[in-house]
């Protein structure tokens, strides 16, 4: 159902105190995007994504998931609505002292009324879509980098959720790994309607999978481009956006 | 626009079209956030029907689903696939098709899951005697890494940052003022209480102030302050060089070719070996302070004659052996705190077990220690 909007964000600034990081950023993610937040180092695609997660308070702005303003409304609204994201951390941040079971099981004990039988199926398909079948009593610890970052995309994906967040996906992935990241994330759009963020400045996997992006721009402090990021790299006449999109070749 | 989902109960009915041929029809949404029906009724349909050679799906009905529905149809593909069953994917809708192909699609690493099995009591008997061996030879290991450390600051070879050592004297000394003091003082409070009730007895109140002087003094200010900071600087050295170790910092410290138990030890080791003694002497002024409230308070004791009593039973003898003990029990806090830290695994929770760990080896060192120093003054009649 593309067209219909997920997160509207408006008039949106954020920082650290006084410094200014970005100001002024609107775009809209459309239902069943995979919206790519890009830009260069230190420009603050982290910091956006965890204002749209609600792990960090905007400077001025709105964020609207529907018709609610995300960083307005009361407590119990903004869990329910978070309640309906999976988020993919960097570093894949699986709680360490439980296994992949466990750690996919949390939210689902947490938040449905699966019998203990039926979570297990839950946790092994979840496994088994990441390609990480027969692990589950593994410890984090046991596992290495990649395997701990698809781990966490298992959890993420634990719910069901609407929206999917990931952030950096690709990083610390080998390549193959790294394309059925890819291929999954197609997978789950087009299969379960997920609406999906990414940040990333991996080239390759924003023009396999973005259909929809916004760049961030840390000169002018502000977003520069927004749109395909296929068309973006043909067709932006901003020289930042196109040596990003080219990796400076051109 | 985020839609609620309306609670249109997921249905499951079973049908036969022909002798050989199982229909399974789905209907309303399949979510698992809503209770769901178990692929245990298609298995009793094979068990009572065993004739059945097909199976086939019907999702015309079918509203929402996510991976409840997957979990279910997988169930039923596995009972399919032990029973020699043919499975028709045709009626299911492309998604959840792709989805199952995608989730099978890597096979299970041989190997991989872990079978559980249960240990023979002396097997596990066994087990705790080998890692108890494991860390005692780790700690001696430790101990020779700390010792060449020091043999090396001796000769002025050693490496680590001065910068640390002030930190780390701050953080030792200064900031664990408020602590010692609150402790102190009501240790003195307590002796002094815990002497009061006896001595009122025989009408010789005065001599609270040598109980609460000698005793602070010689060991209980010592032994205090050791217990304090083992619980707050051992623990904090354990948590931050094993913080350390889960981020391969001390990889990083290794592979530079610096030592890192040098660089890391020594300028705690430094730091409360100057420290300890300072913050003992406090712990005692502390203590004493204690003891002539409750001398004032409930004995009604001269604060001059009490200062005077405390003056004329301390001797400087007394006085060095507190001092000797808190310098011990400085470098044993630093080696407990740095020796788990360097120990501990590589996540959270091997942190939390470091520092943990930390607090319980400096505690039974310290009281270990004063025993051992005790009965050496005993020997040598000090």
């Amino acid at each position: 159902m593309t067209g219909e909007a997920a997160i509207v964000v408006k008039n949106l600034d954020m920082g650290y105190g006084d410094f200014v990081l970005m100001r002024n950023l609107n775009f809209t993610v459309n239902r069943g995007d995979v919206f790519i937040i890009m830009g260069g180092s230190g420009c603050g695609k982290s910091t956006l994504l965890k204002i749209l997660v609600g792990l960090k308070n905007p400077s001025r702005g709105q964020v609207l998931y529907g018709d609610t303003d995300f960083w307005s409304t009361d407590p119990d609204t903004k869990e329910r609505i978070q309640r309906r994201f999976g988020i993919l951390y960097q570093s894949g941040a699986l709680w360490t002292s439980m296994t992949l079971a466990e750690n996919i099981a949390l939210p689902l004990e947490q938040y449905t009324q699966l019998k203990p039988g039926q979570i297990r199926e839950v946790v092994s398909l979840k496994l088994a879509l990441v390609g990480l079948a027969g692990f589950e009593d593994f410890y984090p610890s046991e596992i290495s980098g990649g395997m701990k970052k698809r781990a966490g995309l298992a959890r993420a994906m634990a719910l069901d959720p609407d929206i999917l967040f990931f952030d950096e996906p690709s990083a610390g992935l080998d390549p193959v790994s790294s394309r059925l990241l890819d291929e999954l994330i197609l997978e789950l759009r087009e299969s379960l309607k997920t609406t999906v963020v990414v940040v990333s400045h991996e080239l390759a996997s924003i023009f396999t999978i973005g259909n929809n992006s916004v760049y961030l721009d840390i000169e002018e402090k502000t977003m520069t481009a927004s749109g395909d990021p296929r068309k973006l790299r043909e067709n932006s006449r901003n020289p930042n956006v196109h040596r990003f999109l080219t990796r400076g070749e051109k | 626009m985020l839609k609620l989902t309306e609670p249109d109960p997921a249905g499951l009915s079973l049908t036969t079209p022909t002798a050989d041929r199982l229909l399974v029809r789905l209907s309303g949404n399949w979510k698992i956030t809503a209770p769901l029906p178990t692929a245990f009724d298609v298995g009793k349909s094979f068990e009572s029907n065993k004739g059945i050679r097909r199976i086939a799906f019907d999702t015309k009905r079918l509203g929402e689903w996510d991976s409840g529905l997957l979990t279910f149809l997988i169930k039923i593909f596995e009972g399919c696939s032990n029973s020699n069953i043919e499975v028709d994917k045709e009626g299911l809708p492309e998604g959840v098709r792709r989805l199952i192909e995608l989730a099978t699609a890597v096979p299970e690493r041989k190997g991989a899951r872990k079978e559980g099995k249960k240990e023979a009591f002396l097997f596990m008997v066994g087990e705790k005697a080998v890692a108890f061996c494991r860390s005692s030879l780790e700690m001696l290991d430790f101990l020779g890494e700390a010792f060449l450390a020091f043999t090396r600051l001796l000769r002025g070879q050693a490496s680590f940052r001065r910068s640390d050592l002030t930190l780390l004297l701050q953080e030792c000394g200064a900031e664990a003022l408020p602590i010692v003091s609150l402790i102190s003082i009501l240790v003195g409070l307590i002796l002094a209480f815990v002497g009061a009730i006896q001595l009122k007895l025989f009408g010789a109140q005065v001599y609270v102030a040598d109980i609460v002087a000698i005793a602070m003094v010689r060991v209980m200010g010592a032994i205090m302050t050791g217990i304090i900071m083992a619980g707050r600087t051992g623990a904090a050295f354990a948590a931050q060089i094993g913080t350390m170790q889960v981020n391969e910092e001390i990889d990083a410290l290794r592979t530079m070719g610096i030592a890192p138990v040098e660089f890391l030890l020594l300028p705690r080791v430094i730091a409360l070996i100057i420290m300890m003694p300072l913050l003992c002497i406090y712990a005692d002024i502390m203590g004493i302070l204690g003891g002539l409230i409750v001398g004032m308070g409930m004995l009604d004791v001269n604060p001059i004659e009490y200062l005077n009593r405390t003056q004329e039973c301390l001797t400087l003898t007394t006085f060095w052996i507190g001092l000797f003990h808190s310098a011990v029990f400085g470098v044993l806090v630093a080696l407990s705190g740095c020796l788990r830290g360097m120990q501990c695994g590589r996540s959270a929770s091997d942190v939390g077990y470091a520092a943990t760990s930390a607090v319980v080896t400096g505690i039974i060192s310290i009281i270990v220690a004063t025993a051992v120093i005790t009965f050496l003054c005993e020997v040598l009649q000090l």
